[in-house]
């Protein structure tokens, strides 16, 4: 076998050790399951009830931004779809802190609220828990659907012109075609994102009420390490996400990537007046940059003030980051080449999706335990963690361009004699540059973001920046906090940039 | 070949550095060794006699440090444990990971001690903390509060001290009317934070109404920051005391002087410190007597506290009964 055969298959063998390997490693060590209490059924009942609504809100705000997104031409219309890209990558500590600014007791809106004698919006618990993932994935979904109505040709809306379309025969034979095809990909997309939220819970949850079944690990785990519970709810989290992953591979998952979303819909004929839709976008703007612009005026002016702590934390979440970019990298591309000649490196690449990674960090933790204290390789183990969960987009952006070098070149480089690190050095590697870069910054802004497996391993003088965003904020040092997470704000979308812009210079397609 | 000579070298002299002041590691909670807690004061003092160096290793709130303890077992670096109190001590000695501690003198508790493990180090009685100048007339117990429609904070009873007493007390005051008493207190519950810091964060920034501490916290701000307007509330049914301990590890690398530090525990340097930056009662009477202000403090007429085995025993279905009526 070749050299890079092998790389697939040890890629692919991390994975599967990884994924189902945690899990079994957590039951064995546990030595059975324990029975599910009633509290375990409310929080598999809160995970679906607070997936479904986020998923079924998020989509249903999204179709007709997508809709105003794709049929309008106004300044700042590129602006605006790259502001919809920033929540993927925006730390979810940042985003919890803009909201809580927003809409927190003592928040802008209830402010408001209160003058206007009116009862306050209550952010603790579901409806926190909503609000934030609607945050997050509103925009995710209006991406998604974006890309689907801009493969309506334009000489359709042209045709239903000429026919003398109503808007409401648009909607019936045009649109509502396309939407049954792309919002299936987009529910289950944003639900299944949902099922493995842990810090927005964290962090908003308003106690048992509102727990999910990665908090529930969590708690049994960290709190009262009660191993055949965390087993027991493993088990149910995992085959919770993986029934939905393979539901949702059946609808084909829709691709995250930026391109194509710069081009407006030709319409003609009579259009719908453009109140409606400029009322649409400016509330989803605002929706979106508001919690970002306050925590960014509040916390700007701190940053020069931050205690050293918090700037050696900043030092260990970029260090993660990076070496967790680089690993989710080279397992991506590893698996990619797998994948041109079997189907099995994709499926394990999409095993990652159904990970969780409270799972995996618990079963890391009981894996580690006998060789002596977990807490000291927090980092590293931090690192392999965000690299594996960052695969399945690191893969569906390598694969695709992937297969298009080896369609176009392959037979002349095989021709050549180009093969191992040749090929790899003088074929792929300048031709992948483009989603190589955009691979490697989602993968470093997610894992500078993180705030999962470090809770778990919790040591204060190994904490990364999240950590101890959310450390400040618990002792109730919001200043801090808040200039704490334009730093660690700055720090993910410089790292995005970065790679994403040495991706795209000079590359070569 | 210099450079492998030079590393063994500096390796050797970080080695002997190290032989020269032995560590004693403290594990305990978050608030206790903060800047603002007796933490500094404490570190400083006992540095002063033992000719060592005392490292505090914090694992978020009290109940954290068992789970913690647990989850590391004998591979834990902790020397001393400090932070328990006696609803957790019980399931603490079954793990037959601490050691008896030695001698110890005369204690102020209002109960009797005879726990051959546990040194104690302060109490408290619980009591949930307002602002008198937002909540003119508090309620006088569980139930006029769950009918009431203030809003509290509380703490997780799995990984906070003051969560669990809560949890005894409702179930000493309430017997088998406690799981009624949870219902009705589900709907005024804002959230439910992991260690006392974020709920007592939480009520002073205005989130809530009410927020579970002690009866001492009035104090701190009395003291502290000269704010009168702070004020614990009388509820009828008793409060619940807390007891917070201090134990030794039987795996410790440094027994002498983790000895040493039990033995400092109860002395007047670390107890005086105690009423003014843990503001808890000392568990050893002062000289000096309590610091002026603490005199202003409500002291309630009945006090409510389990024996380590009743809250032992209690606990689990307690624990049960709480999530079930907060799931709902």
């Amino acid at each position: 076998m070749s050299p890079g055969r092998w790389l697939g298959l040890g890629a692919g063998a991390l994975v599967v050790a990884l994924v189902p390997g945690t899990l079994l490693a957590l039951v064995w060590r546990a030595g059975g399951l324990a029975v599910p209490l009633a509290a375990d059924w409310a929080a598999l009942r809160f995970t679906l009830l607070q997936a479904g609504l986020s998923a079924v809100i998020s989509v249903a705000l999204a179709v007709p931004v997508a809709r105003a997104l794709a049929r309008r031409r106004f300044p700042g219309r590129g602006a605006l779809i790259a502001l919809m890209g920033a929540p993927f990558i925006l730390p979810v500590v940042v985003a919890v802190l803009g909201l809580l600014a927003v809409f927190g007791r003592n928040g802008m809106v209830n402010r408001a609220l209160a003058a206007a004698g009116l009862p306050g919006l209550e952010i603790y618990g579901l409806h926190g828990v909503v609000l934030a993932h609607v945050f997050f994935n509103l925009p995710l979904a209006t991406r998604l659907i974006l890309l689907g109505w801009q493969r309506i040709p334009a000489e359709r809306f042209r045709l239903a012109a000429a026919l003398g379309f109503s808007g409401r025969d648009i909607a019936r034979q045009l649109e509502w075609p396309l939407l049954r095809e792309v919002v299936p990909g987009a529910l289950l997309t944003v639900f299944l994102l949902c099922l493995t939220s842990f810090a927005v819970v964290l962090t908003l949850g308003g106690g048992p009420g509102s727990g999910t079944l990665e908090l529930a690990i969590y708690q049994a785990f960290r709190l009262e390490f009660d191993l055949p519970r965390v087993a027991m709810l493993a088990l149910a989290q995992i085959g919770l996400c993986l029934a939905v992953t393979v539901a949702a591979l059946q609808v084909a998952l829709p691709q995250v990537s930026g391109r194509g979303m710069d081009r407006v819909a030709e319409r003609f004929g009579t259009m719908p007046p453009a109140f409606g839709d400029a009322l649409l976008l400016a509330a989803a703007a605002l929706f979106l940059a508001l919690p970002m612009v306050m925590v960014a005026a509040r916390g700007a002016a701190g940053i020069t003030d931050l205690p050293v702590s918090v700037w050696q934390a900043a030092a260990r979440s970029v260090g993660v980051a990076l070496v967790a970019a680089a690993l989710a990298v080279v397992l991506g591309l590893a698996l990619a080449q797998a994948a041109l000649n079997s189907r099995w490196a994709d499926r394990v690449a999409m095993l990652a999706l159904a990970a969780s990674p409270v799972v995996l960090g618990a079963g890391l933790f009981v894996v580690l335990l006998p060789l002596g204290d977990p807490a000291t390789l927090a980092l590293p183990v931090t690192a392999l963690v965000n690299a594996v969960m960052a695969l399945p987009l690191v893969v569906r952006s390598l694969a695709p361009a992937l297969r298009a070098i080896e369609a176009d070149h392959g037979r002349l480089a095989d021709s050549l004699g180009l093969v191992g690190r040749a090929r790899l050095r003088w074929l792929w590697l300048p031709r992948l540059r483009r989603p190589l870069g955009f691979a490697a910054g989602i993968a470093a802004a997610l894992s500078m973001g993180d705030l999962g497996v470090i809770a778990l391993f919790s040591d204060p003088t190994r904490a990364t920046l999240p950590m101890q965003i959310s450390g400040l904020m618990g002792a109730y040092r919001m200043g801090d906090a808040m200039a704490a997470a334009v730093l660690l704000a700055g720090l993910s979308f410089g790292l995005f940039w970065v790679c994403d812009h040495w991706g795209r210079h000079h590359a070569d397609d | 070949m210099t450079y492998p000579f030079f590393a063994a070298g500096f390796l050797m002299m970080a080695g002997l550095a190290h032989a020269e002041t032995p560590i004693l590691t403290v594990m305990t909670y978050d608030s206790f060794a903060a800047e603002w807690g007796p933490g500094p004061v404490v570190e400083l003092a006992f540095e002063a006699q033992c000719g060592c160096d005392l490292v505090w290793q914090t694992a978020g709130d009290g109940a954290a440090l068992l789970a913690r303890l647990k989850l590391e077992g004998a591979g834990s670096s902790a020397d001393v444990l400090l932070g328990l109190d006696t609803s957790l001590t019980a399931d603490a000695a079954a793990t037959g990971l601490f050691a008896p501690h030695g001698p110890v003198g005369a204690f102020d508790l209002p109960v009797e001690w005879t726990d051959p493990l546990f040194v104690p180090y302060d109490w408290g009685w619980f009591a949930m903390v307002y602002d008198k100048t937002r909540l003119a007339t508090p309620p006088t117990g569980f139930a006029a509060l769950a009918a009431s429609d203030l809003r509290i904070v509380i703490q997780d009873p799995r990984s906070s001290t003051p969560g669990l007493g809560l949890l005894l007390w409702v179930k000493a005051a309430h017997g088998d009317k406690a799981g009624e008493i949870w219902a009705g207190l589900a709907d005024n519950i804002v959230t439910v934070t992991e260690g006392w810091s974020e709920a007592y964060g939480l009520f002073l920034a205005g989130e809530a109404d009410m927020v579970l501490s002690y009866t001492t916290s009035p104090a701190y701000h009395l003291i502290a920051e000269s704010d009168d307007s702070k004020a614990a509330a009388p509820f009828t049914e008793g409060h619940y005391l807390q007891v917070e301990v201090a134990a030794k590890l039987a795996r410790s690398d440094q027994p002498a002087l983790a000895d040493e530090f039990l033995a400092f525990v109860q002395s007047q340097a670390f107890q005086g410190a105690l009423p003014t930056t843990n503001w808890m009662y000392p568990a050893v009477a002062l000289k000096d007597g309590l610091p002026a202000g603490f005199e202003t403090l409500i002291r309630p007429e009945k006090s409510l506290l389990m024996t380590a085995e009743q809250a032992q025993a209690a606990r689990g279905p307690a624990l049960a009964e709480w999530l079930t009526a907060l799931s709902r």
